[in-house]
């Protein structure tokens, strides 16, 4: 049972983690526009 | 897509729910392998989703290369990055299935190592654009995708064709599988696709805005620097 619950852990661990890389990517995006708004 | 997206948001909720419920559950032990083989329910989903991504990649890619439509250039680089995800859970939960079953956790066997060539390839491909400066670089891209996609059907073809150490398929190829683990299969493998979409989603809408706001920031500094002449 072990193995199987690992390998379930670890398709969620990388598709949470792939999810968590593209959230940070459109925090930064949005600071950027922000910035870009002051700009203006 | 806007509108779209929290119905669907929701029903891959309920589909990777019931999924999971199912693989664990509903699903009978298979009667060699024992519970473990349930891990075929996240392990061929994934990799039928990867392989969709893949074609979804080269189908943009060739529309890339015929109009030159950075849309469709997005489009290929969101489906290779998602692809990619779903090809490392396979590289991961096929191991990881293979130790108890085979007492290895890798073999240098044809569909393995040609599942392995599949993500470089696609790994190569993400490189590629992330650290290519040239103009150029949405061709060549669009030129390896091309070129990457003819393993996709080298690896799903190889264990019809060669003798190994996989498997043979379940479904068609002359398997036959339990009406119940196919149902879940099936259920997983429409979960896992709505799953893909909704990232694939998010991911182009994520390059073309990012796109976008890096043709400001350039045009904004090109404003400033004929302000300050």
């Amino acid at each position: 049972m072990s193995y199987l619950y690992a390998a379930y852990v670890a398709t969620w661990a990388i598709h949470i983690a792939y999810l968590g890389y593209l959230l940070r990517r459109y925090g930064r995006l949005r600071t950027e526009i922000e910035d870009l708004k002051k700009k203006r | 897509m806007k509108r779209a997206f929290p119905i669907l948001a929701v029903l891959t909720a309920v589909l990777l729910s019931y999924g999971l419920y199912g693989a664990l559950i509903v699903a009978p032990t298979e009667k060699t392998m024992g519970d473990v083989q349930r891990i075929f329910y996240y392990h061929v989903p994934s990799a039928w989703t990867a392989f969709t991504l893949f074609f979804l990649n080269l189908a943009a890619s060739i529309v890339y290369l015929i109009r030159r439509n950075p849309k469709a250039d997005a489009l290929a680089f969101a489906a290779a990055e998602v692809g990619v995800v779903f090809c490392t859970v396979v590289l991961v939960t096929g191991p990881i299935w293979a130790r108890p079953v085979w007492g290895i956790w890798w073999t240098w066997d044809l569909r393995l190592t040609l599942t392995l060539v599949l993500w470089l390839i696609y790994v190569s491909y993400l490189m590629l654009r992330r650290f290519s400066t040239s103009g150029q670089t949405p061709m060549m891209a669009a030129v390896l995708a091309v070129f990457g996609a003819l393993d996709v059907p080298l690896v799903y073809f190889s264990i019809w064709f060669f003798r190994t150490q996989h498997p043979q398929p379940v479904i068609g190829g002359g398997g036959s599988i339990d009406p119940r683990m196919l149902h879940v299969l099936l259920i997983n493998w429409a979960a896992f696709s709505c799953f893909a979409v909704l990232v694939c989603w998010s991911r182009y809408h994520l390059e073309v805005l990012s796109r976008e706001v890096e043709e400001t920031q350039a045009l904004e500094s090109l404003l400033e620097a004929g302000n300050s002449r």
